[in-house]
Order: structure tokens, then sequence, then C-alpha cells
């Protein structure tokens, strides 16, 4: 665990970069800090490796100070991701990977094949090995800086801003993939960004940081879009937060039904039997029961196959059912022109079908469910947040 | 009779290709003199540009020494030198020739360390390396193309111009030009010139398989 007890930063021309901050960061779990450009992000960041040095306060990981550790020991304790990477351009790809096993003593050849299991680790084809930084992409490269904060094993990971130069498709992946790594190696994560939605996605906590370094809020990411604790919070957040806040409700216990589904190949009687359950649609799908698309029951008067594949209504984007949340069914079922979305499984086969109104009535029920532990998990955060003395 | 038949002539008499005159020794001289210059510009120069490049002090104060230093007319300098101290080994000849390869040394040494890209030097201090370490192992391998490229400006430059040497009665290759210029042996004076030239294009070779050594494909110039 990093606490952080009430921390200042005034640098020498006066600016203060941070206030008064106090956080406590669990361990094992991503926080992320997120706010407004200037607000002290990174100072914060760079204070926990000592990169900054505090004016007052004190940082302490696993109970120790951190000021009364040996600067680089403690640094080689945690991994340090930022910004474009900051690759060592002379290094090929392993040797980058390497640095920090080698500044541990790891020999060569010990170092070189911890270096190729990271590269696998975050996606790296083993043959960019031998290429320098300059011949990777920029989201390559960003996968080399995270291979090479993690080569050590250390217990921290610091990140600023990691993923804020590459295009959002690329973003979006390099999110995944952190939550993947996260999934199987249990770091504690600090990650800086000024990115809402990708604080949102990634923390488990997130500390919303204003102008001036103060702390604005400290809470989970559900709790922070359903109590945001005041205007500026409520602000940064932006709009859409009730809409954005279903990202945490999973689809799971939406109800499903597979009465309006005919396949392709059903016969003129079968769409007729499927159309007697006054669906005002029927989803066709092909005969492994992937979906192709919805078609008035009218026009399918010579059985499933009688409207061309091309000719039938888009069915939007599939939603997983159980993995995606209620968020993404509510988008598949508002981006299809049916107004119903389609539930698939891991597989892309249909599982069934879901209508608006069913999904309204799910987020209801959910809405209920949360509104109880919610309010338990904001007094515990809460707790956490430590008061100056 | 024309240049290139003069050339040919003077390199194809075998005569000239030995004894105290010959091609040899005095290629031998040249070189010594200019490594000799080079190296002691280099040991004032390089360590001045590194350090305060890499502190980005002291940038103003370098830029005037560079500019006054390209002013000096290496050749008014050593009959000025000539004159004052006389004859005193090759000093006189050091000074100007090692006057002239500082400014290059020294600013480009300078630059290469101005401009070597934050990021990775940010990142190398928060992963733990030590401030030698960074420097050795970062800093001076990233900027090192720079830092050759003016070394090869001063190698080129000081090659050239170790021929006025002659003119102070020292050897050299500048000693074909200066004793042909006098006997009106214009076959000497165009033969020791193509030497010079040869040499210089040399040092373009030289500094180019030194940078194939000791320059990471990862920053060199031509990527
Ligand atoms: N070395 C420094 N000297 C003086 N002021 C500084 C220094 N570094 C940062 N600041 C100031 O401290 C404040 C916080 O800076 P910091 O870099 O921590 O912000 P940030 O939240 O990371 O912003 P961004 O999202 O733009 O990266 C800013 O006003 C900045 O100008
Ligand atoms: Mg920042």
């Amino acid at each position: 665990m990093i606490q952080i007890e009430s921390i200042t930063k005034r640098y020498a021309d006066g600016t203060v970069a941070v206030d008064d901050l106090s956080l406590e960061i669990p361990d094992s779990s991503i926080t992320v800090l997120v706010g407004p450009s200037g607000c002290g992000k990174t100072t914060t960041l760079r204070m926990i490796n000592r990169m900054v040095e505090p004016s007052s306060g004190r940082i302490l990981l696993d109970g120790q100070d951190i000021h009364q550790q040996p600067v680089n020991a403690l640094r080689r304790s945690m991994g340090y991701v930022i910004q474009n990477a900051g690759l060592f351009p002379h290094r090929t790809i392993l040797a980058n990977i390497a640095t920090v096993p080698r500044m541990l003593g790891w020999d060569k050849v010990r170092a070189r094949k911890r270096a190729s299991e990271l590269m696998e680790r975050v996606g790296l084809d083993s043959s960019l090995a031998k290429r320098y930084p300059y011949q990777l992409s920029g989201g390559q490269q960003q996968r080399v800086g995270v291979a090479r904060a993690l080569a050590a094993d250390p217990p921290v990971l610091l990140m600023d801003e990691p993923f804020s130069a590459v295009d959002p498709i690329v973003r979006k992946v390099l999110q995944g993939e952190l939550l993947r790594i996260q999934e199987e190696l249990g770091k504690t994560i600090v990650f800086v960004t000024h990115d809402i939605d990708e604080a949102i996605r990634l923390g488990d906590t997130i500390a919303v940081l204003r102008t001036g370094g103060k702390l604005a809020q400290f809470a989970a990411p559900d709790d922070l879009l359903s109590h945001p604790a005041d205007a500026f919070v409520e602000d940064f957040l932006g709009a859409g937060r009730g809409v954005r806040r279903l990202s945490f409700f999973t689809s799971a216990g939406l109800e499903l039904t597979t009465a309006p589904i005919v396949a392709a190949d059903a016969t003129d009687a079968q769409v007729a039997e499927r159309a007697a359950a006054d669906a005002p649609y029927l989803l066709v799908t092909d005969t492994d029961g992937k979906p192709l698309g919805w078609a008035e029951p009218k026009s399918l008067t010579g059985g499933a196959s009688s409207v061309p594949a091309a000719e039938l209504i888009s069915y939007g984007r599939p939603f997983e059912s159980g993995r995606d949340s209620l968020r993404d069914a509510l988008d598949c079922a508002v981006l299809s022109p049916t107004g119903w979305a389609v539930a698939v499984d891991d597989t892309g086969r249909v599982v069934g079908v879901a209508s608006q109104l069913t999904i309204g009535d799910a987020i209801r029920r959910a809405h209920a469910e949360k509104g109880a532990e919610a309010s338990d998990r904001a007094s515990a955060a809460a707790a956490g947040l430590k008061v100056a003395p | 009779m024309n240049l290139f038949h003069y050339i040919s002539d003077f390199l194809t008499d075998s005569s000239h290709w030995h004894g105290y005159d010959g091609i040899p020794h005095r290629l031998d001289q040249h070189l010594g003199y200019s490594f000799e210059a080079l190296a002691i510009a280099a040991a004032i120069a390089l360590p001045i540009g590194l350090v305060s490049g890499h502190t980005g002090r002291g940038g103003n104060a370098l830029a005037v020494v560079a500019t006054a230093g390209r002013a000096l007319p290496s050749y008014g300098l050593l009959v000025l030198m000539f004159f004052w101290i006389g004859r005193i080994g090759l000093l006189p000849v050091m000074i100007p020739l090692v006057a002239l390869a500082v400014p290059p040394i020294l600013v480009t040494s300078y630059e290469a360390m101005r401009t070597v890209d934050p990021a990775p030097v940010d990142a190398a201090r928060g992963m733990g390396m030590g401030p030698a370490a960074v420097l050795f192992q970062v800093e001076l391998p990233v900027a090192l193309p720079l830092i050759l490229s003016g070394m090869r400006s001063a190698a080129i430059q000081v090659v050239s111009t170790a021929a006025i040497a002659a003119t102070v009665s020292l050897g050299g290759l500048g000693r074909y030009i200066v004793d042909g210029y006098y006997q009106r042996n214009y076959e000497t004076v165009a033969g020791g010139g193509a030497l010079i030239a040869l040499l210089a294009l040399a040092m373009v070779g030289v500094f180019w398989i030194l940078e194939r050594v000791v320059v990471s494909p990862g920053v060199r110039r031509s990527n």
C-alpha cells in the first residue's frame, strides 16, 4: 500500500502544484489520478518515485517512509512508464526491456530470456526483438515501455499518460491489454490520465484532482458517476453520466428471448410459426447460428431465405451476453433500426434477443440493486480518505 | 601539359616514394601534426562542450569563443606565433591548428548534448539509473553521431591546413607546395596539393567507418 500523507509541492518559482494531498493507494489494483491539465497529476506521480521531492508531507510504501530509502533502489522497485515511452533509441527492443534486470545484476542470458517473455506478455512479436525503437509504431513503442517497466517484476507500476499519444483505436486496444496483464499480475498501479473515459475504464479507484493540486474526490468509478462530490467533478465527468454508468452493470441478468429467431434454412411454415409470437421482426441467422439481419415476417413468405442477406435490416453491433455490460446491450438496441438488441456468445452465435423495453426493465432493476451497494462503498471510500491532522 | 599530367607524373615518379623528402615520410609527418592538433583540441573542447551541454550552462560564452575562434586566420596566427615565440618544436604550428579545430568540436558537442531527447533520460532516471550511468549509457551514445560529425569537420580542416607548417620550415605534405613553388616545379606543387586533397577525403572515409563501428544503428544519422 502507498500512503500519501498530506503532501504539498511548491516549485522553486512559487507554483503550488500539489496542495495538502492525502491518498491511500491500495495494493494489487489500479488507482487513476485524473484531472484537468496542470492540476498536479504528474507531480504527484513523480513524488512516489522521488523524481520530485515534496515540500512537506510524506509518502509511505508498505509502512516505510520512502524518503528513508536509497533513491535508486526505490526506483528499481517501481516500474515507470511515460508518455511516448521514452525508449532508449540506441538500444534494441530486447535490450531496452532488459535494462532494469541488467542494472539489478542479472546475467545477460537471463535478462534477455526475461525480456523475450515480456515481449510475448505485452503482445509484441518476437521478430521485433532485434529492431531499434525508430523502427516501431507509436503503439508498439508504448508496449515496449510497459514491458520494460515490468521486466524486473516490480510490485508497483507508475504510468504517466502512457497511451495519450496513440490514436483512439490503438489506445482502446492498449487499455484492454493493460487490464488483461493486470488480471494476470495484480500489480499496484498508479495511472495518470486527463481522459475521464480512460480513468473510468481502467480504474478500480479514481482520484479526481482539481487545478491547484487539491483532491476533489476519491472513489470507485461507479460511485464517481452516481455520486459526484461537487459541481467540479460533475462537470469534469461530462455529459451522459447515467448512460456511462451502465458500463458497470452486467448484462448477465438480462432476460433474452429466442422466439423471433429463424435460421436461413427455415421453411415457410416454420417462419409462420415464429411470426405467430407476434414479433414485429424476425432475426434471420445463418445455419451456423450467426446473425444475418432482421426482416418483417410478411416479407419471408417463401421461407427464411426469400430475402437476400444483403437486403435484410441491419442488426447493429451485437453484444456478448454476460461479458458485455448493459450499456453495450442498450447501445446495440438503440443502434438497430428495429429497436432490438442481439445477444451472442463468445463464438458469435446468437443466444437471444432483447427489446429496448426489456433492457429498460433490467436497468431499473440493476439501479435498485446497486443503490444499496453503492452507498456502502461510498462510505468505505470516504473512510480511506485520510484527513490531514 | 594539364594538371592531371602533373599529378600523375609526380605520383608515378618512383624517386618520390622513398627518402626523407619521399611521400611516405611527408605523409607520416603531416598525419602526425594533424593527429596531435586534433587530440589536443578534443582534450580541450570535448569536456567543456559536453559538460556545458549536459548542464545547459555556459552556452552563450561558448558561442562567443567559437565565433571568435572561427574568425582567426590560421596562417596569420602561424606567422605571429613564429615571430613571437620562435620555432620551439611544433608550438607555432600547433597553436593555429588547435585554434582551428576547437570551435567545431566545441559547438557540436554542446549541441549534441543539448539536443538529446529528454524523454529517455527521464525514463532512465525514473528506473533507477545513477547520474554516471545516465551520462555514459544514455546521453553519450545518443549524442555520439553529432559529436563525431564535429570531430570530422575539425579533422578535415586540420588536415587541409596543416600544410602551412612548411612555411615555417617544418615538414609535412606542405613541403611539396612550398618547395615546388620556389623551385617553379609545378609537378611537385600539383602533386602535393592533390595528396592533401586526397587526405581530406580519406578523413571523410575514416569517420564514416568510425561511425559504423561505434555508433548504434538506432541513432545513426543515415536512418
Ligand atoms: N519543474 C517545475 N517548475 C515549476 N513549475 C512546475 C514544474 N513542473 C510543473 N510545474 C507546474 O506545476 C503544476 C502542475 O504540473 P503537473 O505537470 O504536475 O500537471 P499535470 O496535472 O501532470 O498536467 P498535464 O495533464 O498537463 O500533464 C503546473 O501548473 C505546472 O506548470
Ligand atoms: Mg502530466
